[in-house]
Order: C-alpha cells, then structure tokens, then sequence
C-alpha cells in the first residue's frame, strides 16, 4: 500500500507499450540505480563491494544470459559455466594479443566468441529438446573444460595452466590487474550489467523476444504461424552465450583477477540454474533475485556463527552451508516453482489491493 | 597423411600386435560398463515410476558406501554396517516420498528435476558433514568380497583380471536378473510397471503412488549401495564420484530413459567405447579424452536415433 496508479491513464500507444507503466515504478527504479551508482561507491566497504556486489552483478548478467535460453526459450542447459570460460579465455586471448586496445571493449567483444561456440552447440536443439538436451550440453560443459586444459595456446603456454590477468589502463585509470580499485571494477561492472539488462529487456519485448517465447510455449503452433526455430533457438543460444560470456570474462578480468578451468566447471553450471530457478524462469528481476540470494546466502550463512561467538570449524560451516543451500532449494521449489519473481509480484499485488483484497 | 595413419591404421595395427594388452583394455572397458550399467539402472528404475530425472543417484551411490564404512569405522562388524545400510537407504527413500515428492505432484519436469539437484547438494552437505569430506577405503575384505588378481596367458601375452572385477560383474548381473524377476514376476513389480504406463490409470485401479514411489526410490538405493560397494572397491570412496556418476546420462541416452536392457547395453557400450578411444585415439588429442568421449557419442547418437536403442518414447519432431 505504498503507492496507486489511480490517476495515471495511457492516452497513446507509446505509454502502453511502456516496461515502467507506473510512474512511482520510475521513480523507484532511478532509486535503486542511485544507490547503486553513487551510495554504495561512497559508503560501501571495499569487502561489501568485493565480495558481495561484484560476484552478485556478475551472476547476474550470467543468469540473465541462461534466463533467456532456459526460461524465455525452454531449452535447459548445463553448460552455461563452460561458456562463461570461453568468455573468460577468449578475453585473456584478445588482451594478450591487442595489448593497447581499450579492456573493456575487448571484454565486450569477447562475448562474440562465446556466442560463437554457444551456436555450435545449439545445433543439437533443433532436433531434440527435454532431458536429452541437457545432456548434448552437458557434453559442451566437459569437452570445454578439457579443451581449457589441453590446449595451451589459450592460457599462452604458461606452467600453472591459468590465466592471469594482466594491468591495463583506461584513460590513465587503472581498470584491471591487482592495482585496480574495488571502486572502479565495480563502476564498470555495474554499467556494463545495467547497460546490458536494459538491452536484454528490450530485446525480449520485441519481436525476436516474442518468437523465442512462442518456441518455449508451443514451437509446433509457433513454428505454423511463422516463426522459423532454427533463427530462434539458435538466436537464443547466440544470446544467452554472449551473455555467459561477458559475464565470464568480467569475473576473470573485475573480479577473480586470475583463474583456472576449476572456475568453470559443472558446479558453475549448476549453480546458474539455481539462480534461475529460484529467482523465476522467464524473468529479469528473477535473474538479479536469483543470483542475489544464491550468492548472498553462503556469505551470511559463514557470518552467522561468529556472530553468535559460537566456535565452529569453517569445514562444518561450509558442509552445513550445503545442507542448507539444498535443503531451500527444494523448499521453495515446493512452496513456489515459479520462483522468487513471482513472489515479488504476488507481494506487489497483494499491497496493491490492500486493505480491499476483493 | 601421417595424420590419416595415425587414426585409420595405426591403431588397428597396435590392436592386432598384441592382442593380449586389447584384451585387457576390452576386460577394463566391460567391467567399467558394468558399473556405469548400474548407476545408469538406478537412474531408469525412478524415472519409470516416478517420470523424475534422479539426479541425486550419483550422491547417493556416494552416501551409501561412505554410510557403510562409516558405521564400520565407529566399530559396528561389517554385515551388519551393510544391513543398517540398507535401513538408512530405506529411510531416505522413505523421506524423500513425504518431504519432497509427495508436494510435487503435477509440477513441470524442470522443477522436478531442480529438486533432485537440490537433494543431491543436500545429501553432499550431510555425508560431509557426518563422515567429513577426505576419502575413505572401501572395506573390501570384510565384506567377503575377493581381492587378489588371477594371470592368464593368452597369445603368449599377459591379462590380468582383478577378482573385485569378476564379483563386480557377477554381483550386477545377479541384481539385474532379480530386479527383472521382481518387475515381471512379483505382485509389487507388476503395480511398478503399472505406474510407469500410466500414472492415473493405475491410480484408479487402487495402487498407492506414495508407496510405490518408495519402494522405486528404496529399489534405487539398493543398486546405488551395490554400485557404490563395487566402484569403492575399484577406486576410494570419495565425492569424486559424483561426475562419474553423471557419466550414466549418456548410457541413459544409448539405451533410451526408460529401458532396463538399454541401460545394460548402452553401459556397456559406452564402457568398452570409451576405454578403446581413450587407449588407441586419445594421444593424439593428447589425453584424457574419457571425460568427454562419452557424451560426444551420445551426442551423434542422439542425431539419428532419439529414442535411444531400446526406449519406448519417441521424442516429437521440433
């Protein structure tokens, strides 16, 4: 009850079609981009802001990206975290080789490729889809990480096999490398999230959006009025893998500063469906609720017992950790399938109406 | 050329020169695809009853054998670890039927499927939790299972075959030959059968789902304790054998989701295929092909026969 649109009536096409109907919406959504982009620069800590905002804007743009194949297009995939490390390397490839080029144009660029690979192994959807195209991911997710290790000229033939990621300099700013503020990387996190939510969200309310959605609801009608699966689920891998993949190459290059294939194994995979799946498939605020407590709960969960001065071993906390990690897993997916987008939105609806609820 | 020899010629050359070492690479190949058979069994008894990808088979295999050393390391005697075992399988199945699926009726596969990941990284946290995370030898003598190894001679060569392997493969085919005798013969495995045609039909009929859902899961326990024993003995018991066990999705696409000869035929193809390639091909791509190899096969596979070798299904055209 703490807003009603009475009173704001659409008289054109233009304000129908808007995604913000709602003008307190607006003013709530420049709220949470000004506390993004100005209070927590400001106030945040640097371990708020390293541990917790950059991994969960990462995840998030990674879940964006499996949200658009599994949730708007309805092919599940297992191999998300794989193509997050084609990002990853192929951005280390492309810093190496155009040392002087501005980074994060190239971590952009970087998400070609794995829109690239993702195509290629989209090609099995067209024939088959369920459990069985779980499993033609899944063989994306393993030969990726062997290719990662057995093929040196992508981490440049070092000895430890991972992939560092050297200093690069923007406009005399320190972007990348050890020396790099939290301050900065998260700047550039959070504008290239945002930039690329607002153009995730756009193209899903737009014709190549719709088709996608028409393939997940039903692609024998969808395919009878017109729309060709092959551009649309192989659009939609193209898609969710640049997604995938800037998000990859943003973790190695803003976050992690160096990592291995371990970074990007099936667990990763997993993980991503989980954020879907709990935040809402088919949903864009899902994605950034999904990743958020999917990221946020372990790091709370390792607070808590300090908090409360018990001793226990970090081994016991992070076995427990899982424990409840799965254990809510399968407790929302009993309280609600749909997700945590949908909770919001009941929550909204309920406040909306209240305190008439007929 | 060269590269031409070195994947049409020169392995089949190899093969032939001493034919001893191919045995033994086929002798490894079938014991492993035994084993993936029994994992990928698990997967298709569930899936037949319940319409649920299990993806917590390959935890629970793991929750089984280190359930079993545990109880034997706090000093309960061997037989009796492996009885409470079987009671703590049966608990879970139990479990798993109130708490989990018992609300998630009519729900979408997905959402099914996300559960049973969920339940597996429960179960992960709870074994690490009791047992702790390092990992434990499999307690092979006690139980009575044989060690040791016996040489045969053939081509003038050298086999050697582990006696582990000889009771692995017999121990899975005693299980498969009772699990089809329990399917077809018995009062229980008929209303099984029932439920996997048709969930309402037998429902109105008058067999209990929950139970039946028990008793698959309680089924798949059993296979995933057996399976645990055999690949404990084989290997460590660790949480490493969790990807293993992802290995039985490809056997499940071979043999198709919901036939039992399938999963043995497709294990065992899948075994002897990958253990070949990995011998004879995977130097040239420089090793350690085997974690791939097997879903590259079921990936063409899956391009000209969808329904897999034995399944019942077949998936519409998109």
């Amino acid at each position: 009850m703490l807003y009603r649109e009475s009173g704001q009536f659409k008289t054109n096409y233009k304000q129908d079609s808007a995604i913000f109907p709602i003008l307190q919406d607006r003013i709530a959504i420049m709220f949470y981009l000004a506390v993004a982009f100005i209070v927590i620069p400001i106030f945040g800590s640097n371990f708020f802001i390293d541990s917790m905002m950059i991994p969960f804007l990462i995840f998030t743009l990674a879940a964006i990206g499996l949200n658009i194949l599994t949730g708007y297009t309805g092919q599940i995939s297992l191999g998300s975290g794989a193509f997050m490390g084609v990002g990853a390397y192929s951005a280390y490839k492309l810093v190496t080789i155009f040392p002087d080029t501005n980074v994060i144009l190239l971590i952009v660029l970087s998400g070609f490729f794995a829109a690239g690979i993702g195509m290629i192994f989209g090609l099995p959807s067209l024939r088959i889809k369920g459990f069985y195209l779980v499993v033609t991911t899944l063989a994306a997710q393993f030969f990726l990480e062997w290719a990662f290790i057995r093929i040196p000229w992508l981490y440049n033939y070092n000895d430890s096999g991972a992939i560092e990621v050297p200093r690069r300099e923007v406009m005399n700013v320190i972007v990348t490398g050890p020396e790099a503020s939290s301050v900065t990387r998260y700047l550039i996190v959070l504008s290239i999230v945002v930039v690329m939510t607002w153009i995730a969200s756009n193209l899903i309310h737009g014709r190549i959006g719709r088709s996608w959605m028409m393939i997940r609801d039903m692609d024998i009608a969808a395919e009878l009025i017109g729309v060709r699966p092959l551009y649309a689920k192989i659009s939609a891998f193209a898609v969710s893998s640049f997604y995938c993949g800037v998000a990859g190459a943003m973790m190695v290059f803003l976050w992690l500063g160096a990592a291995e294939v371990e970074s990007f194994d099936s667990n990763q995979s997993f993980l991503l469906l989980f954020m879907v799946i709990i935040g809402g498939l088919g949903s864009l605020v899902g994605s950034y609720l999904g990743a958020a407590f999917i990221w946020m709960l372990p790091v709370v969960l390792r607070a808590l017992p300090k908090l409360f001065g018990l001793d226990i071993n970090t081994a016991t906390v992070e076995h427990i950790n899982f424990m409840i990690i799965g254990a809510l897993i399968v407790f929302f997916l009993i309280i609600e399938p749909n997700g945590m987008a949908r909770m919001w939105s009941m929550l909204k609806q309920k406040l909306r109406v209240w305190p008439f609820p007929y | 050329m060269d590269l031409l020899y070195q994947i049409f010629i020169a392995p089949f050359i190899d093969m032939v020169s001493t034919p001893d070492f191919l045995l033994q690479v086929l002798w490894e190949g079938f014991v492993t695809g035994t084993l993936y058979s029994l994992i990928a069994l698990g997967f298709v008894l569930i899936f037949k009853a319940s319409g649920v990808f299990n993806f917590a088979q390959g935890i629970m295999v793991v929750f089984s054998a280190l359930t079993l050393v545990g109880l034997y390391q706090a000093g309960v005697p061997a037989y009796l670890a492996l009885i409470l075992t079987i009671g703590v399988m049966a608990l879970l199945a139990i479990s798993v039927e109130r708490l989990v699926l018992r609300h998630m009726v009519n729900q979408s596969e997905l959402i099914l499927f996300m559960v049973t990941i969920g339940l597996s990284y429960f179960l992960i946290g709870l074994g690490q939790f009791i047992f702790g995370g390092e990992t434990k030898s499999m307690i092979t003598e006690q139980l009575g299972l044989p060690t040791g190894s016996t040489e045969f001679e053939p081509f003038g060569g050298i086999l050697i075959l582990q006696h582990i392997d000889i009771a692995a493969v017999v121990i899975a085919g005693i299980l498969v030959a009772g699990l089809a005798f329990f399917f077809s013969k018995t009062r229980i495995g008929r209303a099984l059968r029932a439920v996997a045609d048709d969930h309402q039909a037998a429902l109105s009929v008058g067999i209990s789902l929950n139970q039946i859902w028990a008793i698959v899961w309680f089924a798949a326990g059993i296979v995933a304790l057996a399976t645990g024993i055999m690949w404990g003995a084989r290997s460590d018991v660790s949480f490493a054998l969790q990807i293993v066990a992802l290995k039985a999705l490809p056997v499940l696409i071979l043999g198709g989701f919901t036939s039992i000869p399938g999963a043995i035929v497709g294990g065992l193809i899948i075994g002897f295929g990958e253990k070949l390639f990995e011998v004879y091909w995977g130097g040239l791509l420089g090793g350690g092909v085997e974690g791939w190899f097997a879903y590259v096969i079921a990936l063409i596979f899956l391009m000209f026969r969808p329904q897999g070798l034995f399944g019942d299904k077949i998936i519409e055209r998109v």
